[in-house]
């Protein structure tokens, strides 16, 4: 069905139409939305879900985890000082191979109070096991929070995903919105090791270096396995849906000299730019990448990248140029990290970087001259 | 692409108009966008809302900076903010005011949105509605269709009231 929507009410009717038998949050703004929507699904009878609200962040993932180690789908949302609440049950959700999907609506952290768009909260939870998408639509965040559950439940990844949707810029804005009757896109959740009353079983007990390290190899060899299953999961999406997608929404990048490379709806405002800029003869095009774990390969050979970073390692630089420079030791980037706060970045000023570029520098947009 | 601005204060409803006008436009067949921007709420501060209409998929999330039509939705916010900053040449406003408004260079159109509201008993805890009148104002300025926009508001609205209003507003509005 064709309508109009705001992201946040979009991951909402992508849930209810994924049909979790748990949910559990916790509002914080942007994000309350989502949570608001759903409690209204479960009232009104149009969810068969438990919602359970929660005293904190921490509880709504360790409600999800024991949802979902018994087998049943679960999930939550939420933003900044909420996900980071989360951290510690991030890791366990993870480590216990838990298929729990959630909305984290990207929002920076105080001090000073700051409710607006920045990719740090994300950030900080990169090591955590957990897979990330980030989205820059709201047909985007529809699409993704769907698919998220197929792939978090696919037997050979059994981990947790996380989809991330920029605060307001994204959370509250009004677009199109195509909803899908999904059949049996999702198939149902089967958990091997989900807590079984006739067949006793220990879990989270002490474990020895030994099994330790195993697992958490296990937790590697999902993520490296992942790439398949989630292109898998894009193409029935496509083939189904008539929608494409995959590890980057690259626009004119064939040809280009210079790839802007950026997340989230940077990206979107980014292609504006490159259409200025080739009408000013410069070759560029915009690699927007959507999927940042597993982080994907990227075909950037030859071209100078302006990759912008809404999120900063203090004391290193910008975390998404660390993880190209990181995987790519050769990319030739001039970093700019812009956007933070929800600092307003607009299609001239992108291009303005592309045009004032200076290679294997960093450029603080908005304090250096 | 139209790119129009709502100027209004915080519980008058400019970020529900904004959206209104969205869904009406994308109802006209055309792609459109509605974002508000989101400072520290609280009713009575300055609220801006921005809408942009397009034959063409709309790729921006900044705010708009050249409007070409600028809604006003109280007046008296005129004192603290300069609501005509950007607008492009030839560019529109649409104040809400039971009087004539005049500004220097800028096309004005004024109507008595607050007026309507009171007249057809469409208040909420006291306070005028006045998102779903200003949306037959903008259909008689053909921003809209006046079936897209009373489509919009009934479904938005159950409150037959909201419709009247705009019927009202497209009425009363001089072009």
């Amino acid at each position: 069905m064709l309508t109009v929507a705001t992201g946040n009410k979009a991951v909402a009717a992508a849930v209810k139409a994924a049909k979790p038998a748990v949910v559990a949050a916790y509002p914080i703004t942007p994000q309350t939305e989502i949570v608001e929507q759903i409690a209204e699904y479960v009232t009104a009878g149009e969810m068969d879900a438990r919602y359970i609200p929660v005293e904190s962040e921490h509880s709504a993932m360790t409600a999800c985890i024991g949802a979902s180690i018994t087998g049943v789908r679960s999930f939550t949302a939420t933003s900044s000082q909420g996900l980071l609440y989360m951290h510690e049950m991030l890791h366990w959700a993870a480590g216990a191979r838990l298929p729990i999907v959630m909305a984290n609506v990207n929002r920076a952290l105080g001090p000073g109070w700051n409710v607006w768009a920045e990719h740090t909260d994300a950030f900080s939870q990169r090591d955590t096991g957990w897979l990330q998408f980030f989205v820059s639509t709201v047909q985007e965040a529809y699409d993704t929070t769907l698919m998220a559950f197929r792939i978090a439940e696919d037997t050979g990844i059994l981990l947790p995903v996380m989809v991330n949707l920029d605060g307001f810029v994204l959370s509250h804005i009004m677009q199109s919105l195509e909803t899908v009757e999904i059949g049996d896109y999702i198939p149902p959740m089967v958990l091997p090791h989900k807590i079984d009353v006739d067949n006793p079983a220990g879990y989270g007990t002490l474990t020895g270096p030994n099994d330790h390290f195993k697992f958490r190899w296990e937790i590697e060899r999902a993520m490296r396995h992942s790439p398949s299953v989630i292109r898998d999961a894009e193409e029935e999406f496509a083939r189904r849906f008539g929608r494409k997608y995959g590890p980057t929404d690259e626009y004119l990048c064939d040809d280009a000299d210079v790839l802007i490379v950026s997340m989230g709806t940077l990206g979107k405002e980014a292609e504006v730019a490159v259409d200025i800029l080739r009408k000013e003869g410069v070759k560029a095009g915009s690699m927007r990448i959507r999927w940042f774990r597993p982080f994907p390969e990227l075909d950037i050979r030859g071209r100078d990248l302006v990759v912008l970073d809404r999120g900063y390692s203090f004391g290193f630089g910008g975390v998404l140029t660390d993880s190209i420079k990181s995987r790519y030791r050769d990319a030739s980037i001039f970093s700019v990290v812009a956007g933070l706060g929800g600092q307003e970045v607009t299609y001239d000023d992108i291009a303005e970087f592309v045009r004032n570029r200076r290679m294997n520098e960093e450029y603080w947009f908005g304090v250096d001259a | 692409m139209f790119e129009i601005r709502i100027h209004s204060r915080g519980g008058q409803g400019g970020v529900t108009a904004a959206r209104l006008l969205a869904m009406a436009a994308f109802l006209d067949k055309k792609h459109a966008t509605a974002a508000p921007f989101y400072g520290a709420e609280r009713r009575g501060a300055p609220v801006t809302s921005f809408v942009r209409i397009d034959e063409e998929p709309i790729k921006i999330y900044s705010q708009i900076r050249s409007p070409n039509l600028i809604v006003v939705l109280d007046a008296s916010i005129m004192d603290t903010v300069d609501v005509l900053q950007g607008i492009q040449e030839g560019g529109t406003v649409l104040i809400n005011s039971p009087h004539p408004v005049h500004l220097p260079g800028v096309n004005v159109l004024s109507i008595d949105l607050t007026g309507i509201a009171l007249s057809v008993d469409l208040v909420v805890s006291g306070s005028p509605i006045l998102n779903t009148p200003v949306l037959g104002a903008l259909a008689k300025m053909d921003v809209i269709s006046r079936e897209s926009a009373e489509s919009a508001i009934r479904d938005m609205f159950s409150d037959e009231r909201n419709v009247k209003a705009a019927e009202a507003a497209y009425k009363e509005l001089i072009l």
